[in-house]
């Protein structure tokens, strides 16, 4: 844990008017598994979502696995190979089978032959427990099947970086242990992490480093050892106090 | 256990939901049918009672009457069977030819109307406003009499240099006729034909093959065009030469002439349903939920194999169906033909009824044709939904 994978220096993002992102600074070192927390609207998702450019940043740098995200559309689609993301409505293409949805990256943008990309995908298939699955419909399948499916998908383009945004929320309480378990998984495999998420058993089980956001600021961050038994800030006492309650 | 059964068994059968199934529909049934003779009855009574009792026998009359535009022989002393014949071509062609037009300014206004060019979008929002909101009788009767039958007479015609001449009694334009090379040409033609939709079947297996479909019918498509250009070029003589309209004493000769009748009709059908088409195009690619651009996006497609992978196979879904019931609203509308004067199955119809007086017979027939339309239209659609359903749970 020496080399930065992800650093992003004084990241700015506005909606008109709307000041989204007020200066981020973060470093994520290869490997390390970040859980970003927070009340609605602080940002999370904005911020997550510049990192593989589904949102534009206005000022300040992103720079992943030693490229820069700018307008050259070139290191855009570079970065998207080097990224995978989950998405908390899962968005598995309805018109495919599970397979297809899986392999339809590898072969279009990797160019992989059909054959291999789809034996990785049944070794995928099995890495996240729902090999029998893999001819089916995303319709066909519950809550928990397609966020794995979906975790599926995206390890399939063999990112280097993998992002959640509140992979779980959208999960009926039973589902949720069965795709927090692929993620810990993945966590233990040495994967780099960037996970927004209010489970906070996962995150002082896997993560590295917690940022509490709060109005599109990181108001503290550090270890979940420090932010669970000592957080320095009035905001994060109150916001833990309030989920840690449920 | 017994007394379940027993109690089960013991349900009056006119509370079994099973048996109240079965005997609404045999009630709705017969229903119908009882209507359905009390008004033939009551028809067919009718008219024996008035001295017409119905028969089919007059289509084998002479009609006595000129049609304006033919796409078979006809002429005043053909039977009325024949006369119908025209109209219901006419009616095939002008819908035919219309559908593919309202299709391809439909889809571009519907695509416009989604532009982040504000002013593109703001012109196709307009568009599809403006006449989605015009009754469609309204606006034929405004273009026959205020555009197609306001065109300068022929002999001062609006010339578009050679190639077209617009006139009141007509649209005339410069068209491709066979010359000395055609015979060989034709050959050449079709042997680009079959080549290109072999190229085109090459790449498709390769696409199964591989998982990464290319676009073969482009790649067939292009081959053809290319062949067909090379051959054009080995073929001995022009294979094609064109024909200019030219003023012969009080009207023009030569190239493809267009009535104004024809023009008024199609031109207001292919506008008036392109913007209900528009429309149809734009909800279904919004139906495709956002998720889904990003999902694609993150997984590292560009925006071209998103559109074509995942945003366009899903939208055709919900774009199909309606697209179909626009299509055959454009065929029935063209019935509206007798209002510009452009001799449609209804139009001939019309004049068959005044004439021979069969009005019962006639309207029975014109009803069937487009029974027949709208039957061949749901039997697709069922047959498309069937198809491409999303399967789920
Ligand atoms: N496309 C957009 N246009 C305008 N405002 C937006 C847009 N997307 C997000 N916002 C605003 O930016 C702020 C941050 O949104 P974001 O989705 O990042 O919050 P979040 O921390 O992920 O919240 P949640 O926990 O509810 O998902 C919110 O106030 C939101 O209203
Ligand atoms: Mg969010």
């Amino acid at each position: 844990m020496s080399e930065p994978i992800i650093i992003c220096r004084d990241v700015h993002k506005w909606y008109g008017q709307f000041h989204a992102l007020r200066g981020i600074d973060m470093e994520v070192q290869k490997g390390e598994v970040v859980v970003i927390f927070g009340p609605s609207g602080s940002g999370k998702s904005t911020f997550i979502r510049c990192i593989n450019r589904l949102e534009e940043h206005q000022r300040g740098t992103i720079i992943v696995d030693g490229i820069e995200l700018s307008h050259d559309v070139r290191n855009i689609a570079a970065i998207r190979r080097e990224v995978g993301m989950v998405f908390q409505q899962f968005n598995l293409f309805p018109h495919l089978t599970v397979m297809q949805n899986i392999t339809l990256g590898p072969i279009y943008v990797r160019k992989w032959n059909k054959d291999k990309a789809e034996e990785i995908a049944m070794q995928l298939l099995e890495r996240v427990g729902i090999p029998e699955q893999a001819h089916k419909y995303p319709g066909q399948l519950s809550g928990g099947q397609q966020q794995r499916v979906a975790i599926a998908r995206a390890l399939a383009m063999q990112p280097k970086i993998m992002l959640f945004d509140e992979p779980t929320s959208a999960l009926d309480p039973e589902m949720i242990k069965e795709v927090l378990d692929v993620m810990e998984e993945l966590a233990e495999s040495g994967m780099t992490m960037m996970v927004v998420t209010h489970e906070m058993g996962f995150a002082r089980a896997v993560a590295d480093t917690m940022y509490f956001f709060d109005e599109g600021q990181v108001v503290e961050s550090g270890t979940p050892e420090q932010i669970f038994e000592h957080p320095q800030e009035d905001r994060t006492k109150l916001f833990l106090s309030q989920i840690l309650q449920h | 256990m017994t007394t379940n059964t027993s109690e089960h068994g013991a349900v009056p059968f006119w509370r079994d939901e099973r048996y109240i199934q079965i005997i609404a529909q045999v009630i709705v049934v017969a229903a119908l049918v009882a209507l359905f003779y009390w008004l033939i009855h009551n028809l067919l009574t009718g008219l024996a009672a008035l001295g017409i009792p119905l028969s089919f026998r007059f289509l084998g009359i002479e009609a006595q009457f000129d049609i304006g535009e033919t796409l078979i022989e006809y002429s005043r002393n053909s039977t009325y069977a024949q006369a119908i014949l025209v109209g219901l071509l006419n009616t095939i062609k002008v819908s035919f030819i219309g559908i593919i037009f309202a299709t391809i300014v439909g889809v571009i206004v519907g695509i416009a109307r989604l532009s982040r060019n504000w002013l593109v979008s703001r012109i196709a929002a307009v568009y599809v406003q403006v006449l989605r909101n015009i009754p469609l009788l309204v606006f034929l009767i405004f273009l026959s009499t205020t555009v197609f039958h306001k065109l300068p007479r022929v002999q001062q015609a609006l010339a578009l240099g050679k190639m077209a001449f617009l006139t009141n009694r007509g649209i005339y334009t410069v068209w491709p006729v066979p010359a000395e090379g055609w015979n060989v040409y034709k050959w050449l033609l079709l042997g680009s034909f079959v080549i290109g939709v072999l190229v085109a079947i090459y790449f498709y297996r390769q696409g199964l093959r591989t998982g990464r479909m290319p676009l073969y019918w482009l790649w067939g498509f292009l081959t053809f065009l290319a062949l067909s250009i090379i051959a054009w070029f080995v073929a001995p003589g022009a294979p094609l030469a064109l024909d200019y309209p030219y003023l012969a004493g009080r009207n023009f000769k030569g190239g493809q002439s267009l009535t104004p009748e024809f023009m008024a009709i199609l031109s207001g059908l292919v506008i008036y349903t392109s913007a209900f088409i528009a429309e149809v195009v734009r909800a279904g690619i919004q139906a495709v939920s956002k998720g889904q651009r990003e999902a694609a996006t993150a997984v590292g497609l560009t925006s071209f194999q998103t559109m074509r992978l995942v945003i366009f196979p899903q939208a055709m879904r919900v774009i199909i169906p309606p697209l179909t019931s626009q299509y055959l609203n454009l065929t029935k509308n063209s019935s509206l033909a007798i209002a510009v004067g452009y001799p449609d199955l209804f139009a001939v119809g019309s004049t068959i009824i005044n004439q021979s007086g069969r009005a019962v017979e006639v309207i029975l027939i014109t009803m069937a044709v487009y029974l027949t339309f709208s039957l061949l239209t749901s039997l697709f659609m069922n047959w498309y939904n069937r198809h491409t359903r999303l399967v789920e749970r």
